[in-house]
């Protein structure tokens, strides 16, 4: 049962990322692979798409992967994984092959933002149509931050990158972060929910729920990155918790029951809907963060700092509104 | 990068990686590292879970830091709900 | 030899057929002309309980070669089919499995490469990927096909070997056209492919069988930085020189299981031939139909129909070729802006340095599914004639067929 993990328990369990990786100090990435990975039911396998996890990971000859791994190639982990998970399936109906023994497999693909809201996007949409028996974990720091930090569909509104930068004339990304969640609900799959690490056991926790679902899962992680989002690297999880607490990135479930879509907040944001004196001005999520640092300095853009504001309060009703709130 | 490689017949088939992260020390990436405060630690484990190397580790019943893989990132005490860790600058 | 069906099949069905027995674990495949009856017949054999397959309905062919990979990764038998376009979209992938050293196999129905859009035959798809590190088997007919569709899996498996095997067949042509076709039993061949081996391998965590296991965990697919590409890459050189051997091995097994010989090379009234084709595919079958004419009317005139273009055999070929005068190079695809077509070139470079070399030249033809009947086999034919009588090659490069 999902929600009988406790960090207590979890400390015990073995890391299958192990130390020596060469990802940047401070990085969001590893910390959710990590929890992701403490929350395998037992046998796994894993693939992840080209990117920072799996570049700095297996810089040959090392691997930090304690569990069967395969990188293919950028824009498809989802259709390896549904490959493996095919595999699997076979061998189990044949009651032949290697893999036929394993009663319970997690199947799990990360990728970023870059390997999924773009890229990625067709794979994705194909494996979960197809409704392989897998989870998909998005490990989103808003940028392609392994080829040096270019904006992706991904990328917020106003945000610097390198392709998206702060000019005199363009503040930043003109376009909106791609609404990639309800895109992933709008494919009707059993299980859907957004994390931020800094609620390790709501991330573990919603990660075994994803593992134990039978059908495509798919997890939206929050990646905060100190080097592309340009804040210093002791405060990722800060960052990933005031994403929260402002509502730019809620955290919720979203499960299909009888054909319908049924929308659970999970604690942290469910506070804030409950009493909404909580929910943070989305300008201090802004501050703390160097790329949008154009929003305050040499003037400060009431008008662009607002326009976010909207966006966040907006997608904010719709969201209590869908979880009936 | 400096000492002598395997030729091409000694590596392994299929370009598998032959050597586990752990051989690599990244422990001299950074130039701080945490110092913990035994008396005030609640031994709420959060350090363990948002360490990105897993290099804080609680088998000793306590936070234990691995200098072999820390990176000095600072996330353990910026985080640490009773303040009872430090980063401290390494000799 | 074992007992033998005979059964009424085109290209694509006499793939379909063989798969079935085969009974992969997996086929991720999509449709595209001429492909498509492979696809449909196997989506059959699924409904109808034939086959054990998981059939994975792929959204893309880039899709149908990554979930081969993963697939053939975790252990599994995968095969897919594809042609012209569907072969370049997967094109990262192709060098992505072969590298990866995964034996998956791959029916190419041969159909030219847009633009303009054409659906007919040519061999600018797999020419396109000839250096992508796949074995390349080229079939004349449907009885080829099929057994190609077989052998595959013992070529790509073979612990020497593991390299992802791709079946050549000409769209329409071939793929189309019903011819006989004597089948094995189906138990025939589950005995000959048996099941498949895995390679023992040193990875980070200890010693592995080379495939995604929870219990034995590996690594495939790294970052490899320059100072170990080009040592990986020496590996995927020197499967396929081993390949050259081993698949005359196993086209050997295959003879005395099924009565049918085959061989890198099949030369046609080569033994004191002065004038030869040498070519690939449904074609060869036009060209031996003219030599037979030709050896009536007195012409010493012979042919070589290549089975296998990679691994490239060149030590066969310089045995085969060394006495020919003049020997026209028939190639179903140019690559533009190079000296002559593909296998043009290649035959070519393996005679450079030969003491003994045939006058050779090259005849473009067939592109975008131009008809090649016998008369213009003929044509070529003459011109080799023209050449032996002149002594040299005064046009190396020739278009046979096209409207000037």
């Amino acid at each position: 049962m999902s929600s009988a993990i406790t960090l207590k328990e979890a400390v015990k369990w073995p890391d299958l990322l192990a130390s020596g990786h060469r990802l940047c100090a401070g990085c969001a990435e590893p910390i959710i692979a990590r929890l992701v990975l403490k929350a395998s039911r037992g046998a796994i396998i894993a693939t992840t798409a080209t990117g920072c996890l799996e570049v700095a990971t297996t810089i040959f000859p090392y691997s930090a992967w304690r569990i069967p791994w395969i990188h293919t190639a950028f824009e498809n982990a989802a259709a390896t994984a549904s490959g493996i998970e095919a595999a699997w399936k076979a061998m189990r109906r044949k009651g032949r092959g290697p893999l036929a023994k394993y009663e319970t497999l997690d199947i799990v693909a990360f990728a970023g933002d870059g390997g999924t809201y773009d890229i990625g996007l067709q794979a994705l949409s194909g494996a979960l149509e197809r409704g392989h028996d897998f989870t998909y974990v998005l490990v989103d720091n808003e940028a392609y931050m392994n080829t040096g930090i270019q904006r992706s569909g991904g990328t917020p509104y106003c945000a610097w990158t390198t392709t998206s930068p702060a000019g005199t004339v363009i503040p930043g990304k003109r376009e909106w972060k791609k609404p990639i969640d309800e895109i992933v609900i709008a494919h009707e799959i059993p299980y859907v929910a957004t994390v931020s690490p800094a609620y390790p056991l709501d991330l573990m926790r919603k990660a075994r729920a994803a593992f134990e679902v039978e059908g495509p899962a798919f997890i939206h992680a929050i990646s905060p990155c100190c080097r592309g989002w340009r804040f210093p690297p002791n405060r990722t999880i800060e960052v990933a918790r005031i994403a929260v607490e402002t509502c730019f990135f809620p955290l919720y479930e979203c499960r299909v029951e009888d054909g319908r879509p049924i929308y659970k907040l999970s604690p942290p944001s469910l506070a804030i809907a409950k009493k909404p004196e909580r929910k943070k001005p989305v300008e201090e999520y802004l501050r703390i963060q160097g790329r949008f640092r154009h929003l305050f300095r040499p003037e400060r853009r009431e008008d662009l700092i607002e326009r976010i504001q909207r966006w966040v309060d907006r997608r904010w009703e719709i969201l209590l509104e869908k979880a009936g709130l | 990068m400096s000492e002598t490689k395997p030729g091409w017949r000694e590596l392994p088939f299929g370009a598998v990686p032959y050597k586990p992260s752990l051989e690599y020390h990244t422990g001299d990436w950074g130039v701080e590292r945490p110092e913990f405060d035994l008396d005030k630690c609640t031994r709420c484990t959060l350090c363990h879970f948002y360490c990105p190397e897993g290099a804080i580790s609680f088998e000793a019943g306590h936070p234990e830091v691995d200098l072999r893989y820390c990176k000095g990132c600072g996330i353990c005490a910026n985080e640490c709900p009773v303040g009872a860790i430090r980063m401290v600058r390494k000799e | 030899m074992s007992e033998q069906r005979l059964l009424g099949l085109n290209g694509d069905e006499a793939a379909a057929y063989a798969i079935k027995q085969v009974n992969p674990d997996v086929v991720a495949a999509y449709p595209i002309t001429p492909q498509t009856i492979i696809v449909e017949r196997f989506s059959e054999y699924v409904a109808d309980g034939l086959v054990d397959t998981e059939f994975i309905a792929v959204e893309s062919e880039h899709s149908a070669m990554s979930c081969c990979i993963g697939a053939a990764a975790a252990g599994a038998r995968a095969f897919t089919a594809t042609a012209a376009n569907g072969l370049a979209l997967m094109w990262e992938m192709l060098y992505i499995a072969a590298s990866l050293r995964l034996p998956i196999v791959m029916a190419v129905v041969n159909r030219a490469l847009s633009a303009p859009i054409n659906i007919h035959n040519d061999h600018s798809d797999s020419m396109g990927a000839r250096d992508s590190g796949w074995i390349q088997i080229y079939c004349e007919n449907s009885q080829e096909v099929y057994d190609a569709c077989i052998e595959a899996w013992r070529i790509g498996e073979h612990l020497e070997v593991q390299l992802p095997v791709m079946v050549c067949l000409d769209g329409f042509t071939l793929s189309h056209t019903m011819e006989n076709v004597l089948t094995l039993s189906d138990e025939t061949v589950r005995e000959f492919i048996g099941e498949r081996p895995y390679i023992k391998v040193r990875g980070h965590l200890g010693e592995a069988e080379f495939r995604l296991d929870p219990e034995k965990p590996l690594t495939m697919g790294p970052l490899d930085l320059y100072d170990f590409y080009f040592e990986h890459k020496m590996h995927q050189i020197e499967a396929m020189e081993k390949a050259l051997r081993v698949i005359p091995e196993i086209d050997e097994e295959y003879a005395e299981v099924s009565g049918r010989s085959y061989r890198l090379l099949h030369p046609y009234m080569m033994e004191d031939a002065e004038v030869a084709l040498i070519g690939l595919g449904s074609t060869m079958g036009t060209v031996r139909h003219v030599v037979d004419r030709l050896r009536k009317r007195g012409v010493k005139a012979g042919m070589v129909k290549m089975r296998i273009f990679r691994p490239f055999p060149a030590e066969e070929l310089l045995e085969l070729l060394r006495g020919v005068e003049v020997v026209g190079v028939l190639d179903k695809a140019m690559s533009f802006g190079a000296p002559g077509g593909p296998l043009y070139e290649e035959l070519k470079t393996v005679f450079y340095d030969a003491d003994e070399k045939p006058i050779i030249v090259n005849y473009i033809y067939g592109l975008g599914g131009r008809d090649t009947p016998p008369h213009l086999i003929e044509e070529a034919f003459k011109g080799l004639l023209e050449v032996k009588r002149r002594g040299e090659a005064v046009e190396p490069l020739n278009y046979l067929g096209v409207r000037w």
